[in-house]
C-alpha cells in the first residue's frame, strides 16, 4: 500500500467507495476462486487416502486399482463399493464435500433421473445422472476463464484496431471501416455450424472463432474518442513537447478512450459468458459431457418436470453476469476524475 | 414609482446550496442603461437569467427578494404571465451568436416567430417587419438575408440578428449578456454603438451585463459592481470610475495591463529568421487526393526574432495568426524556411525535429483544453523531461517543483488534477509545462483570452517577470491589443493570412501607417480615447 501514489490511492478509494461493486468483486472473487479449486469440492475420488500406513493423494497423483487388493491396473474407481469397503478395513479416506466430479454418472440413484436434489444430489442429478451442483462449479469455471479469456483478446484487439483508425484517419480508418462493415456481415453461427462439422471445437477453437467476430465491438467507441481526441489541445501540446506518435496514443488519447472501453467490457464479458452459453445450449458448443451452463439450460428445457435443472443454470448466470456489472460500474467510477 | 425595472434583495440558490447571488438590489429607470460588472463567477448572469425567470426551477430557487417590472413582482407572477412578458416587454440577447441561433431555420422564420407569437402578425405584414428590422440593426441587402440560414452569416452578422430578433417586439427592456464578448475587436465596437443608437431610437432601457471595464464606462450611465454573489459596489458611471470605493471596484479598474513592454535584454543575435512561410488548407480533392482547391491561411510571411524579445502577431479571427504559430511548430503542414539559431528547420522530418521541440514551446488558449484531465499537474509537466532529459526521477521532480514555483504555483499542488484548478492555475500550468523544459521560444497562442481581466493581468505579469529571469523570446499571438501592447517589442498584423504591417510595436502603436492597422488600433482603443 506504501507504494501506491496518489493517484492511484484515490482511483482505490473511489472504487471502494462504490460499496455496491466492492462487495460484488469479493463474493465474486471468493466465487471465482472457489470454482478454480473445484476439483477439491466436486470430485469423484477422495482428497487424502491412507491405506496400510502408505498415503495416496487422487486428486492429484494416479492410483492403479492393484494398490487398493484390486484386480486392474487402470485408475482405481473410489466410488466402487469393494474398493471403498477395502480401504475403509485398512485406513480412511477423505472425500470432498460433494462426491461427484462434473462427469461422473450416479448409478445409485433410487429414482429415475433427473432426480430431484436430495442429501447426496443437492441440486439433484441431470437426464444422465450427473451431479448438478458439480456441474454447476465447473460450468461457472469455464464460462468465466471463457469470458475472461474472449474479453482481454478481444480488448487488445479492438483497442488497439480503433486507435490505429481514429488516429492516423484517412485511407487507413476509410479502408478500415469498409473492412469492418463487411466482416461483421459474415453469419458467425453458421461458420460455426459448419465448422463443427469439419473439427471438433474444444475451448480454443471457440475462442478464437468467436474472438474473430468478438473484436469489432470496442472498435467504434474508441475510433470516435482518438478522433475526438487527436486535435485536442493537450494532444496538440503533447505533440509540440516533442512526443512520438505510439506516447500520444497510449498516454494522452488512450485514457480517454479507456472510459468508454471499461464500461463497454462488462457487456463484452457478459456478452461472451452468454454467447457460451447459447451455442452450448444450441449444441454447437464445447464439445459433448463438458461442464456447461448452456447444456445446463438445453436439459432443463427438455426435462420441464424438473425444474432443478432450469432454476440452477439460471440463478448462476443471473449472480454470475449481475456481479460482474456491479464490478463494472465500480471500475468506471474509480477511474472518473471528476469524481473526489 | 418611476422605475421600469427594480431588483431588491435577490438571493438566488441552487439545490438549496449556498446563495450564488446574496442581497441584490438595484432598480433600471425608462432609457437607462445599467451596467453589471464582475468577474466570472460573479452571479452576474444568473441574476440577469432570473429576471426572466429562465433558470431551470427544478434546480434553483428564490429564498429571498423581489423583482419588480412596472410595479408587478416577476418572481411571484405564473408562468403565462412570464410567457407575454418574454420577449415582448423585456427581451434578451445572448453572448454566444453561433450557439443562440437555430442552424435549421432561416433569419425570417427566427425573427417572425416571435412577431407571429406576440402581435399575431403573419404573412406579408410581418415579413415588411423583418425587414424593417433587418435594416435598422444594419444588414446589408436585407431582402436576399430573409432566406438565409445562421451558418450563411458572419459573427456579426448573427449578434444583429439576434438583436433584431430582441427588439422585434420593442421592448422596454433589452437585457444584453455579454453581447459581443464573441466578436472580433472591429465588429464589436459596431454591434455596441448600434446598441447605442437604437436604445435612443427606441427609448428603451438596457441591462448591461459584461466584465469588460472599457465598454461600461462608454456606454453605461449607472454601475452595479458584483463580487461572489455580492454587490459591492454601484453608482453612476463617471463618479464611480472617478472614485471607487470599494477594493475590489479598484481592483477591477486597475487591472487594465500596462501600456509597455520591459525593455528587451540588450542582445542582438537572431533567434528565428521566417522566410515566406505559406499555409495552405485543402478544400476539395479529385477522387486520387489532388487537390483540387485549397485554402490560403498565410502568405509569404517573413519576418526575424531576437533573443529575449517578444513578436506580437494581432489580427482579427480568419487571419491566420493561430496556424502561422502550428506552421512554426510543424503543427501543420507550410512551405517556405525557418531556422531557428541558424539550423534551418523547415526542411526537417518530424521525426529529425522532434529534439528541436524543446527548444521552441507552446502555450495554448483554452487553458481547460490544454491539460490532459487524466495525468496529475506533476505527470504533465515531467513529461517532457522524460522525453528529452531522460534521468532520475528526483531531479525530474526537483525541475517539476521549480518549475512550479517559478510560475508562482505551490509545488504540493503538483498531485492534483487540472480541473481541480482556476482558469489562471490551469494557464500557469500550461505555462509550467512549456517552462520545464528551458526553451528558447515561447508560442503563446492567446494565453489570456479566456481569463478574466484581474487574472489577465496576473499572468501578463508572470509572463514578463519570466521573460526577464530566462531572457526568452516569445510569439505572442493574440486579438486583444490591450494585452498585446503590454508584452510587444516587435508586431506584426495580420489580415487575411497576409501581412499587413510588421516592425517595431512602439512605433506601430504611435503612427500606424496602414489603414487596417489604424482602424483596428481605433476599434481597441476608442473606449479610452474617448473617456479620458
Amino acid at each position: 500500500m506504501a507504494t501506491l501514489s496518489p493517484i492511484q490511492r484515490r482511483r482505490l478509494n473511489n472504487f471502494t467507495a462504490n460499496r455496491r461493486g466492492f462487495w460484488s468483486l469479493w463474493i465474486f472473487l471468493v466465487l471465482f476462486g472457489l470454482s478454480l479449486c473445484a476439483e477439491l469440492i466436486a470430485n469423484d475420488k477422495p482428497l487424502v487416502v491412507s491405506y496400510n500406513g502408505d498415503w495416496y493423494f487422487p486428486v492429484i497423483q494416479q492410483v492403479p486399482e492393484e494398490t487398493f487388493g484390486g484386480f486392474l491396473p487402470t485408475e482405481a474407481d473410489y466410488r466402487d463399493d469393494f474398493i471403498a469397503s477395502e480401504i475403509q478395513s485398512n485406513g480412511w479416506m477423505l472425500w470432498p464435500p460433494i462426491r461427484f466430479s462434473y462427469n461422473t454418472i450416479n448409478y445409485e440413484l433410487t429414482v429415475p433421473s433427473p432426480a430431484p436434489p436430495s442429501a447426496e444430489n443437492w441440486l439433484g442429478t441431470d437426464d444422465q445422472g450427473r451431479d448438478v451442483a458439480a456441474r454447476v462449479i465447473y460450468g461457472f469455471r469455464i464460462s468465466v476463464l471463457f469470458g475472461l479469456t474472449l474479453t482481454i483478446a478481444s480488448s487488445i484487439v479492438g483497442v488497439a484496431v480503433g486507435a490505429l483508425q481514429g488516429y492516423y484517419g484517412g485511407k487507413i480508418d476509410l479502408f478500415g471501416q469498409r473492412f469492418i462493415e463487411i466482416w461483421s456481415g459474415l453469419p458467425m453461427l453458421y461458420l460455426l455450424i459448419i465448422l463443427s462439422s469439419i473439427v471438433q471445437p474444444n475451448f480454443w477453437w471457440l475462442l478464437g472463432i468467436m474472438l474473430l467476430f468478438s473484436w469489432m465491438g470496442l472498435v467504434d467507441v474508441v475510433r470516435a474518442e482518438f478522433l475526438r481526441a487527436r486535435n485536442f489541445e493537450y494532444v496538440k501540446a503533447a505533440r509540440a513537447l516533442g512526443l512520438d506518435n505510439r506516447r500520444i496514443m497510449f498516454r494522452h488519447i488512450l485514457p480517454n478512450a479507456m472510459v468508454a472501453t471499461l464500461t463497454f467490457m462488462p457487456f463484452i464479458l457478459t456478452g461472451a459468458i452468454t454467447g457460451l452459453t447459447s451455442l452450448d445450449f444450441l449444441g454447437f458448443g464445447l464439445p459433448s459431457g463438458s461442464p456447461s451452463l448452456g447444456e445446463l439450460i438445453a436439459q432443463g428445457k427438455a426435462n420441464l418436470h424438473a425444474p432443478w435443472l432450469g432454476i440452477s443454470a439460471f440463478v448462476s448466470l443471473a449472480v454470475m453476469l449481475t456481479l460482474l456489472v456491479f464490478v463494472g460500474e465500480a471500475v468506471r467510477d474509480a477511474f472518473d476524475p471528476r469524481k473526489n | 414609482m418611476s422605475d421600469l425595472l427594480s431588483i431588491s434583495d435577490l438571493s438566488i440558490t441552487f439545490d438549496n446550496g449556498p446563495r450564488v447571488v446574496d442581497g441584490l438590489s438595484f432598480s433600471i429607470d425608462k432609457g437607462q442603461t445599467l451596467a453589471l460588472v464582475g468577474e466570472s463567477g460573479s452571479g452576474k448572469s444568473v441574476s440577469a437569467l432570473s429576471i426572466l425567470r429562465l433558470l431551470d426551477e427544478r434546480h434553483a430557487a428564490y429564498p429571498a427578494g423581489h423583482i419588480l417590472y412596472k410595479g408587478e413582482d416577476l418572481l411571484q407572477a405564473p408562468e403565462k404571465r412570464l410567457r407575454q412578458i418574454r420577449g415582448r416587454h423585456i427581451s434578451m440577447i445572448f453572448q454566444e451568436p453561433m450557439t443562440s441561433l437555430n442552424p435549421l431555420h432561416t433569419v425570417e422564420k427566427q425573427i417572425s416567430e416571435t412577431l407571429e407569437l406576440h402581435k399575431g402578425m403573419r404573412g406579408p405584414q410581418a415579413r415588411r417587419r423583418c425587414l424593417e428590422l433587418l435594416e435598422l440593426v444594419g444588414i446589408p441587402a436585407p431582402e436576399t438575408r430573409l432566406t438565409s440560414y445562421p451558418h450563411q452569416l458572419s459573427g456579426g452578422q448573427k449578434q444583429r440578428v439576434m438583436i433584431a430578433m430582441a427588439l422585434a417586439n420593442e421592448p422596454d427592456l433589452l437585457i444584453a449578456d455579454e453581447p459581443t464578448t464573441a466578436l472580433d475587436v472591429t465588429v464589436q465596437k459596431q454591434v455596441l454603438e448600434l446598441l447605442k443608437s437604437l436604445q435612443q431610437k427606441l427609448g428603451m432601457a438596457v441591462l448591461l451585463i459584461t466584465h469588460d471595464l472599457s465598454i461600461v464606462r462608454r456606454y453605461a450611465d449607472y454601475v452595479v459592481v458584483m463580487e461572489r454573489g455580492k454587490m459591492v459596489e454601484q453608482g453612476a458611471t463617471e463618479a464611480l470610475f472617478r472614485s471607487p470605493s470599494h477594493a475590489y471596484t479598484r481592483k477591477l479598474i486597475d487591472a487594465e495591463p500596462p501600456e509597455h513592454p520591459l525593455p528587451a535584454t540588450s542582445g542582438t543575435e537572431t533567434l528565428m529568421t521566417v522566410n515566406n512561410v505559406n499555409v495552405h488548407f485543402p478544400i476539395r480533392k479529385t477522387l486520387l487526393g489532388k487537390v483540387k482547391e485549397s485554402f490560403h491561411a498565410v502568405q509569404d510571411a517573413s519576418f526575424e526574432l531576437r533573443a529575449g524579445e517578444t513578436l506580437g502577431i494581432v489580427g482579427e479571427s480568419g487571419s491566420g495568426k493561430t496556424t502561422l504559430g502550428h506552421a512554426l511548430l510543424k503543427l501543420t503542414p507550410s512551405t517556405g524556411q525557418f531556422s531557428l539559431c541558424g539550423t534551418e528547420l523547415s526542411a526537417l522530418s518530424q521525426k529529425a525535429f522532434r529534439p528541436w521541440r524543446r527548444r521552441v514551446q507552446i502555450v495554448f488558449q483554452d487553458p481547460f483544453g490544454s491539460l490532459s484531465p487524466r495525468m496529475s499537474v506533476e505527470e504533465i509537466i515531467r513529461e517532457g523531461l522524460e522525453i528529452h532529459e531522460p534521468g532520475s526521477s528526483g531531479q525530474h521532480e526537483a525541475r517539476v517543483i521549480q518549475a512550479l514555483k517559478d510560475v508562482g504555483l505551490d509545488p504540493d499542488a503538483r498531485h492534483r488534477y487540472p480541473h481541480e484548478f482556476s482558469g489562471g492555475q490551469r494557464q500557469r500550468i500550461a505555462i509550467a509545462r512549456a517552462l520545464v523544459l528551458q526553451p528558447d521560444l515561447m508560442i503563446l497562442d492567446e494565453p489570456t483570452s479566456a481569463l478574466d481581466r484581474t487574472v489577465q493581468k496576473q499572468v501578463i505579469e508572470l509572463l514578463r517577470e519570466i521573460q526577464a529571469r530566462y531572457r526568452l523570446s516569445y510569439i505572442f499571438i493574440s486579438h486583444d491589443l490591450a494585452v498585446v501592447r503590454a508584452l510587444s517589442h516587435k508586431l506584426l498584423v495580420l489580415r487575411q493570412g497576409r501581412i499587413v504591417e510588421y516592425g517595431d510595436a512602439e512605433a506601430i502603436f504611435r503612427e500606424p501607417q496602414q489603414p487596417y492597422t489604424r482602424e483596428l488600433l481605433n476599434a481597441a482603443f476608442f473606449y479610452q480615447s474617448t473617456t479620458n
